[in-house]
């Protein structure tokens, strides 16, 4: 099979499992496109030797049972991976070999796939294009010089450019459902407590999710599968019924009430966005359900919001770079001149910028006036949620206001980078699951996303959702192969 | 609002992070534009409204105060830059 590497991850598995194809010719596959791919950036770490040791001890006593059988995978450099180099994207970590392993990834290697690589990232999560990576920005397969989105960029153009079958990511702001955006693939964003923190480099930690990156809506639903469980390791894991997302998926999504919010109409959004969501309409409708205007009235207060509550547990996490007990440490003449030092040429100057925002706002006397008062709108917005769902399922809306930018064209003007996440940072701010399908091209033939919104504990409902518009949509990504020689 | 050098020399020094003229310079500026941003908050009443710390309506579960990682010393000073084997090494910090 010449085109192992264009299969999704629920055909490779049952190839696998069928035994057509062997975990070693299926990971052979993809390490060799991944090295055809450099031009990309899309890996920090690669993995390769250990990744093949790995599929050849896996052929010759398979465990047929498994979810994810002798399937290689590439994961975001954010996750902790036992003796694999994790820098988060960071030169402040750029020599951290953890000597655990998260319990997302863990739960992964059980169900018997195999570590290919660490895929690039924004330093620490903190962007929306990959540009702020120690290594470097990252190629859209889509099209040169455009970014992939961020912060999960490598991993969003890991999976579109087909280095990777799937993979996981992680969204504090929309992390997850940009890139997948942008680059014409589907990722989803669990509820907040769904898949543990566990050994995720925090970024904030009241907003953190893990999740996973996907070709289609079903092997999103499979690896969400594997991903979620209860951990007592963290502490705001929640003990909930999990759903067998993948088996239990349908398209039948008859008589649902799904929310159209006039608040995400923003100013300035093209055209093209209004007319892609005015489809999704039509589709969810030609899918048997039904569509209610609502309203989330304090949705322009999210960003601000946002901006106060990330950075302030961004500067509380970040703490613990000090050059003293791991990463990187700058000589100084004592040890406070080391500390800052250390953190002046250790951090990349968007997370310095974050850390000085979180600083600011929780220092003596502005506490008050700006993170408190964050929290008190972060309870709106979430109240603003409360009420819509008594009259609805979900709710549909455009995942980002434009398509894919180019390399270098909002390094300058970090609003306006913002600003990239509107539609996105509600959902995690209310702590809900969201999932974004790749749904349209604008005129430029790039991709287009929209988002799904479900209740809390709620993915079956969205990847349900997602399942029956993707089927109706008949997405084909525009892969062109141009970087590889 | 605007944020000065004095304010951005201030924080610098509550975040150790030491920053030069120049790029603190390059930093009020963008504070002060994503503070502008931020003050869109001020718009709105929220004398009444009960801040939200958790979107995780639960109560943290207890467990077993016990012991369950031994003999990991070697892993814990692995990742050290300086190392005395048992200890963390940093700056002369006593004369």
């Amino acid at each position: 099979m010449s085109d192992i590497t264009k299969q999704s991850l629920t055909e490779l598995v049952e190839n696998i499992k069928d035994k057509k194809l062997s975990s070693t010719e299926v990971t052979k596959a993809f390490i060799e496109r991944s090295e055809k791919s450099k031009e990309l950036n899309a890996y920090v770490t690669e993995d390769f030797t250990s990744a093949l040791d790995k599929a050849n001890k896996f052929d010759q006593k398979p465990n047929l049972d498994l979810k994810l059988p002798g399937v290689p995978m590439a994961v975001k450099d954010l996750f902790c991976t036992k003796d694999v180099k994790t820098t988060a994207g960071s030169k402040i970590l750029n020599n951290f070999v953890p000597t655990y392993e998260s319990t997302v990834t863990d739960n992964i290697w059980k169900e018997g796939a195999i570590l290919l690589g660490k895929l690039n990232c924004d330093e620490f999560a903190m962007g929306s294009s990959n540009e702020t990576s120690f290594f470097g920005n990252v190629q859209n397969p889509i099209d040169k010089d455009l970014v992939p989105g961020g912060s999960s960029g490598g991993s969003a153009s890991a999976v579109a450019g087909q280095l990777t079958p799937i993979t996981i990511g992680t969204d504090t702001g929309g992390s997850i459902r940009q890139p997948a955006s942008f680059t014409g693939t589907v990722g989803l964003k669990p509820t907040y407590g769904s898949c543990s923190r566990y050994g995720i480099v925090a970024f904030a930690s009241s907003l953190d999710q893990a999740g996973p990156m996907a070709q289609n809506v079903k092997d999103c639903a499979l690896l969400q599968e594997v991903i979620s469980n209860y951990d007592p390791k963290d502490s705001t894991s929640i003990d909930f019924k999990r759903n067998q997302y993948s088996k239990e998926l349908t398209n039948n999504i008859k008589g649902k009430k799904i929310g159209i919010p006039k608040e995400y109409r923003v100013d300035g959004m093209p055209k093209e966005i209004e007319d892609l969501w005015q489809k999704g309409i039509q589709y969810v409708k030609d899918c048997g359900a039904e569509t209610i205007d609502i309203s989330l009235p304090h949705t322009s207060y999210a960003l601000p919001t946002y901006y106060i509550v990330a950075p302030a547990e961004a500067s509380s996490n970040l703490a613990r770079y000090d050059g003293v007990k791991y990463g990187f440490r700058a000589k100084g003449e004592n040890l406070i001149d080391m500390y800052e030092k250390t953190r002046s040429e250790g951090f990349g100057a968007e997370v310095q910028r974050r850390i000085m925002i979180g600083t600011y706002v929780l220092s003596s006397g502005y506490y008050d006036a700006y993170y408190l008062k964050a929290q008190k709108v972060r309870k709106l917005i979430k109240n603003d949620f409360d009420e819509a769902y008594k009259k609805v399922d979900a709710i549909l809306t455009p995942s980002t206001p434009s398509s894919a930018f180019k390399i270098g064209e909002k390094t300058n003007d970090p609003v306006s980078m913002y600003l990239n996440d509107i539609f996105t940072v509600p959902v995690n701010l209310a702590g809900l699951p969201g999932i974004s399908i790749p749904a349209g091209h604008d005129s430029k033939g790039y991709p287009l996303g929209l988002q799904i919104i479900g209740k809390a504990f709620d993915e079956q409902n969205i990847l349900n959702i997602a399942y029956a518009m993707e089927e109706k949509i008949n997405f084909k990504n525009k892969i062109t192969d141009w970087w590889i020689k | 609002m605007s944020i000065d050098l004095k304010t951005i020399k201030h924080i610098s020094k509550l975040s150790r992070i030491s920053v030069d003229e120049i790029r603190a310079e390059k930093l009020a500026d963008d504070l002060n534009s994503i503070f502008e941003f931020i003050e869109k908050l001020n718009e709105l009443k929220t004398d009444n409204v009960e801040p939200l710390t958790s979107v995780a309506e639960t109560t943290l579960k207890l467990r077993q105060d016990e012991v369950k990682s031994k003999n990991i010393r070697e892993q814990i000073v692995k990742n050290s830059p300086q190392d005395n084997e048992d200890y963390f090494v940093v700056p002369k910090v006593i004369e």
